[in-house]
């Protein structure tokens, strides 16, 4: 058997943070030389450890999420891998030519033209001339910067010059892809494009390590996924069972849906987790704020492979006693999905939140070709904290209400 | 299958052991990447200028200007016999590079911090190609030289032809500077505003407005361990057949250029360790 391609043995990564102030300038580093020498850390100062006790084997071809919560390790473990900053302790041994997706267009500069920003990322980025000549006309094509090619990329919209950043790094084509967050720009159009090339790349049998918060992206391209916690390794295994087991983690004192029992339908689909995110940002929230913008994701699968039709998905949020406040349902708006794929996540974008602050539930109700899909029954939790509904900077005294309606007032005589 | 995974490249990320195993950039791709940011840095220098490249040639022009006007019809700083101009631009040649490498390659790694915490690449990449790119201005200006010499008539003598190794030593000092610079800036923000500072003292204590032979001889040892000074004189020994520059001089700075560059190394690899998470 052919040895692992990547593997990672006991790898740690430790900070010293500074309590007060970094020590970053002469002065600082004048009083720290007569009060401090040796590894201990000084008063005010505390080690963290960012990555640590980490090992990971992956092989070939083999295309592996790494998800978990802001500051559990994730980015510092690609940084690691890719060598931009170098590890405390432990090992990693990489087999063949590594590209790191980091951020969306390394080393562009604003001055040059988008020809030129080519050549420079690309080059950053490792690629020889001749490849960079050979896979021009297709970075140019895929980032349809066609006309602009020849104007300095300050002149470019954001869209074009994230389009343009992806595009170089996408035709890259290392034996070893490491990529961060890099979908978390661009419009939803260019997003899926982004995935297609990924999935496109996976096909080819790249190796890939990819570091997300967009679930949805992570089911899609990868069929195992690691947990961090704390810079430390909690779970590895399918990526279905690794999704569901953070999304319990950022929803503390949930069962997750995957596991829940008390169910009813013939689960053709099955809802397996949620997540509330800002409709604007597309990034998770614990609460919402009145009158945030709100996308409720609904993550799922199916016991075949085939795709769904004519589903319906309705979800009620309910308050504190049970009583019903709101009822969300494609038919009502943008009409039941023809068609889903076997497996994915729906989102539900609600404009602007119009719960007062307090704690709701959600109940999710699935039809699939008119037959009961899926019934949950207090599938989710909703926490509303205050928010600036009105533009006032006030809402209504607790008690006076639980859903606030946007109005007007006018005088005649 | 197994035989294309044997010839694949293993990259080891492992914590570096000892303090002297220096990052050189050595391989095709990264020579490449000095060349491409050589290149950038001049096409972006003088990008959205009115007079775009032709500054290259202005600056070094402007500044004879003000040197002539101040130092040679003002204070009339004795020029051993030379027209002023002329001796004074084959020290500003030499000059303007080592000032320019050095303050470029001192501030290349916050100029280009962003790459730094994105991508990996051998740092020192950045300082030398901050340190090479001032080579193109200084061709323009050996132009604007010769142009003057003939206006002079003034003939270079064969040793000429002994430039380009005063020229590489320039090249070795300023990187040297450069380099040491360039991870303290990195490390001790306070630095980049001193680099300006040290610059201009450098000016006044190398003989480019001034003959050395005004150097009182109880400083000349001192002045002369100054490999600026040495490169100096060296320029205006090769094309105006002045005075050899000493020889013990020349081993001194030598030396002393080789003590600054090695630890520079040394300290730079030690710095580049922890970069990305102190930039």
């Amino acid at each position: 058997m052919a040895p692992p391609c990547i593997r990672v043995t006991d790898l740690g990564k430790r900070y010293r943070i500074a309590s007060q102030r970094r020590p970053d300038t002469l002065r600082d580093l004048v009083v720290a030389r007569f009060r401090r020498r040796g590894e201990a850390p000084a008063q005010g100062e505390k080690d963290v450890w960012a990555v640590r006790n980490l090992c990971l084997e992956v092989n070939e071809g083999e295309v592996v999420a790494i998800v978990g919560r802001n500051g559990s390790g994730k980015s510092t473990l690609l940084k690691l891998l890719s060598r931009i900053t170098e590890p405390t302790e432990g090992r990693a041994e990489i087999r063949g030519r590594v590209g790191s997706l980091l951020e969306v267009g390394t080393g562009f500069h604003p001055d040059l033209t988008g020809w030129e920003n080519i050549h420079l990322s690309a080059t950053i980025l490792g690629m020889r001339p001749h490849e960079i000549s050979r896979r021009l006309p297709e970075i140019v094509a895929f980032a349809e910067v066609e006309q602009f090619l020849h104007v300095p990329v300050k002149h470019y919209s954001s869209g074009m010059y994230v389009r343009l950043g992806f595009a170089v790094a996408a035709h890259l084509e290392p034996d070893v892809l490491l990529i961060d967050e890099v979908l978390a720009v661009g419009d939803w159009g260019f997003q899926k494009k982004c995935v297609e090339k990924i999935a496109a790349l996976v096909r080819d049998g790249r190796t890939v390590l990819y570091v997300s918060h967009n679930i949805p992206s992570v089911l899609h391209l990868c069929p195992r996924a690691v947990l961090l916690e704390a810079g430390e390794m909690v779970m590895d295994g399918q990526t279905v069972d690794v999704v569901n087991r953070y999304l319990q983690a950022s929803t503390p004192a949930e069962t997750p849906l995957s596991v829940r029992s008390d169910r009813e339908g013939d689960r053709r689909l099955r809802w397996t987790g949620y997540a509330l995110l800002d409709g604007e940002t597309g990034q998770a929230i614990p609460q919402v704020r009145t009158g945030q913008s709100l996308r409720i994701r609904l993550f799922y699968d199916s016991a075949g492979s085939q795709s769904l039709r004519h589903v319906h998905v309705a979800v009620g949020i309910y308050g504190t006693f049970e009583q019903k406040l709101v009822h969300l349902s494609t038919d009502l708006t943008t009409g039941d999905f023809d068609e889903l794929p076997s497996s994915g996540a729906v989102d539900c974008e609600i404009l602007r939140c119009p719960l007062q602050p307090g704690r709701y539930t959600m109940n999710l109700w699935t039809t699939v070709d008119s037959e009961l899909a899926d019934w949950i029954q207090g599938a989710g939790a909703i926490e509303v904290v205050p928010g600036d509904f009105f533009g006032t900077g006030r809402l209504p005294q607790p008690g006076q209400g639980v859903v606030v309606v946007d109005h007007r007032w006018s005088a005649r005589a | 299958m197994l035989k294309g995974a044997d010839i694949k490249p293993v990259v080891v990320v492992a914590p570096a052991r000892g303090a002297f195993r220096v990052g050189l950039p050595t391989t095709a791709s990264q020579l490449r990447l000095v060349s491409l940011l050589v290149w950038r840095d001049l096409r972006v220098r003088y990008a959205d200028t009115a007079l775009g490249v032709s500054w290259v040639i202005l600056q070094p022009v402007l500044l004879l200007l003000i040197f002539h006007i101040v130092f040679g019809r003002i204070v009339r700083v004795p020029s051993d016999g030379i027209p002023y101009p002329v001796f004074a631009f084959t020290a500003l040649l030499p000059w303007t590079y080592i000032s320019q490498a050095v303050s470029r390659s001192g501030v290349s790694l916050l100029t280009d911090a962003q790459l730094i915490r994105k991508v990996y690449f051998p740092r020192l990449v950045l300082p030398l190609s901050a340190s090479i790119g001032p080579l193109a201005d200084f061709a323009v200006s050996s132009a604007v030289l010769a142009a003057m010499m003939m206006w002079y008539r003034l003939v270079p003598s064969p040793r000429i032809l002994v430039l380009p190794i005063f020229l590489g030593f320039a090249v070795l000092a300023a990187l040297a500077g450069g380099i040491w610079l360039a991870a303290l800036s990195a490390r001790y923000r306070d630095v980049r505003h001193l680099i300006p500072l040290i610059v201009q003292l450098w000016l006044y204590a190398s003989p480019i407005v001034y003959p050395a032979s005004l150097v009182p001889e109880r400083w000349r040892v001192l002045y002369d361990l100054n490999p600026a000074a040495v490169i100096v004189e060296g320029f205006r020994w090769a094309l105006l057949d002045r005075n050899l520059p000493h020889l013990g001089a020349a081993i001194a700075s030598v030396f002393l250029v080789a003590v600054v560059l090695m630890s520079g190394l040394v300290y730079f690899r030690n710095t580049e360790r922890t970069l990305a998470d102190v930039l």
